[in-house]
């Protein structure tokens, strides 16, 4: 099971945004005593997802939560938007694949930096998409 | 009814751990290394305390009542720490077990004339206790496992050793298999020491490696990848000729790293790339 | 508007990223370079990014263009002082950072950058040599 020790929650509209909101992720990895590394994994992860929301689905919220399972300790971070949805997920998920002319590697990448990843998305509706890193993992 | 008994326990507190305190200095496995009597008698009291507390609040069956709380934490202290110091599970286990003896005994001593009752109390403290039994091996695994833990990661530290060989470049022998956990610590390490020393060189000699498959392979590549991003180049030596055949079998492409069978031709080549040499001093012996 | 510095070293120009960059600022980063590449006949193009604590596809695209757009206006690009962490989740995340070179720091990274622009004025020579004797 998990808690849910703390709860923040920050709305993305403009690029502006995305630094501050990588500054308090940084702030909660650094406070559980996430390793540099991790927190590296994590926060380029987040970079990754905040990105898409702003580029593909028109900006959103993001919430960061510090959680606990048995004794390990981590962050999950939920990107919320109301944009466009995603037609083929498995797609989307592959590296190289790229709607707007770039890498393709957003959404596989922060697959790999993170531990747990989740993604949901319904067209015309919008995208959910929700990671957790460990503090040890 | 029950605080009768509780108070009657507390009266008799006294008697109750010096019988306890026998009953677990009689056990012939007593650590007495790892454990000062008095340090023993201590703990004891103070737990008795708690419990005598709890038992007061008429909950005697529940371990899970708000009362045990206090109970169970000095329990699982006791426990935990007794894990760490090495005792055994049978001598962390008699610990709680001999006071259910204990105060049975007191149990039977004070209300003799009442078999319904004494029995009916005997049975909620064993329950009490053989409750507090489990809590204690919970525990005590627990406090096994976090030493398991601490000494995974100080063998992954000890295992891997980055050792500056010469002023710029570094040398990193991995000695076991090489998962993606402790691939981890080596390019940690190894990154680190980069940066640390300023060396452009670094060697990872698999010859301590068992067996490389395409997993280990893949681990490998990212490691020399890594360090090619920091601005420093990678060799791999100690590649045995087994390894060369099942790389190749597996289709694995190392074609992008410079790779070499010993240590020494890495050290050498890793010269070339300093332009350093080493020469044979030829100079005519004078001691004649 | 807010830009970055770009230091001007003889045949070389310098860049030290010293805050997380919110995007605009690294496109425009990516602009003026190529600019300044241009205008200033750089050969050697040197991007410190020690201070930078994470580098993401967005910003590891913009260090790969720089790199490319240099190349064929004849300058080579060093990225120096990536660190550990950063590297370690780069190569996690999948990017390469292909058309750039790297060095540990400042210093090696100008090393490199003189070797490899005199190791090319070398060739150039020795062709004129042949050219000559003929
Ligand atoms: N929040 C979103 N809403 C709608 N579509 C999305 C969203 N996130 C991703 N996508 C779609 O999934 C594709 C893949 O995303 P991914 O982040 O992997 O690549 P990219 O953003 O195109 O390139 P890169 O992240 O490498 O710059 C995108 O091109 C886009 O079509
Ligand atoms: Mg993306």
């Amino acid at each position: 099971m998990k808690l849910v020790l703390n709860k923040d929650v920050m709305s993305i509209e403009k690029e502006q945004d995305v630094v501050p909101f990588r500054n308090r992720v940084k702030e909660y990895a650094v406070k559980i005593g996430m390793s540099l590394v991790n927190q590296t994994k994590l926060i380029t992860a987040a970079s990754e997802l905040v990105r898409n929301m702003l580029k593909y689905g028109g900006g959103g919220v993001t919430i960061i939560e510090v959680i606990s399972q048995g004794r390990d300790n981590g962050i999950r971070l939920v990107f919320q938007d109301k944009g466009p949805g995603i037609k083929d997920i498995s797609l989307a998920m592959k590296d190289g694949y790229s709607s707007g002319k770039s890498l393709g590697i957003g959404l596989p990448g922060a697959k790999r930096l993170v531990n747990e990843f989740d993604i949901k998305s319904t067209l015309g509706e919008g995208t959910t998409v929700s990671i957790i890193k460990w503090k040890n993992g | 009814m029950k605080t009768d008994i509780a108070k009657l326990l507390q009266k008799k507190k006294k008697q109750l751990l010096e019988s306890w305190m026998t009953k677990q200095l009689s056990d012939a496995m007593l650590r007495e290394d790892l454990m000062s009597n008095e340090e023993l008698r201590e703990q004891s009291n103070e737990f008795l305390d708690e419990l005598l507390k709890a038992v007061a609040t008429n909950h005697v069956e529940d371990i899970n009542a708000p009362a045990y709380e206090q109970v169970k934490e000095v329990l699982s202290g006791i426990s935990i720490s007794r894990a760490k110091q090495g005792f055994s599970p049978r001598e962390t286990g008699i610990y709680v077990f001999s006071l259910k003896e204990a105060i049975q005994q007191v149990l039977k001593e004070e209300i003799s004339d009442d078999i319904q009752l004494l029995y009916q109390t005997t049975l909620s403290f064993n329950k009490l206790l053989d409750s507090l039994g489990v809590v204690t091996f919970e525990t005590y695994i627990k406090g096994r496992e976090e030493v398991i833990m601490r000494q995974t990661d100080e063998i992954t530290e000890i295992s891997t050793p980055v050792i500056q060989v010469w002023e710029g470049i570094l040398a990193l022998p991995i000695i076991g298999t090489l998962d993606s956990a402790r691939t981890q610590v080596v390019m940690e390490n190894l990154l680190q020491e980069i940066v640390e020393t300023g060396s452009t060189i670094a060697i990872l000699d698999i010859s301590g490696v068992p067996a490389v498959d395409s997993l280990v392979a893949q681990h490998l590549i990212k490691t020399v990848a890594a360090t090619r991003l920091m601005g420093a180049e990678c060799i791999i030596s100690g590649i045995r000729p087994e390894i060369a055949q099942t790389v190749v079998h597996l289709g694995i492409d190392l074609s992008n790293i410079v790779t070499k069978s010993s240590l020494a031709s890495a050290l050498k080549y890793a010269f070339g790339m300093l332009k350093l040499e080493v020469k044979k001093n030829h100079k005519e012996k004078t001691t004649e | 508007m807010e830009r970055i510095p770009i230091l001007r070293m003889g045949k070389f120009l310098l860049v030290t990223i010293q805050i997380d960059l919110y995007d605009r600022l690294a496109t425009n980063l990516e602009a003026d370079l190529v600019q300044m590449v241009n205008k200033t006949g750089a050969r050697g193009v040197l991007i410190d990014i020690s201070a930078l604590s994470i580098v993401d596809s967005f910003m590891g695209r913009i260090l790969g263009n720089i790199g490319s757009m240099s190349k064929i206006m004849d300058a080579e690009t060093v990225v120096v002082g990536m660190q550990p962490a950063v590297a370690i989740t780069l190569i996690e995340l999948g990017l390469e950072l292909k058309g750039v070179h790297t060095a540990l720091n400042v210093e090696k990274g100008m090393e490199l950058l003189k070797t490899r622009i005199d190791a090319e004025d070398e060739e150039i020579i020795e062709e004129e040599d042949e050219a000559g004797t003929e």
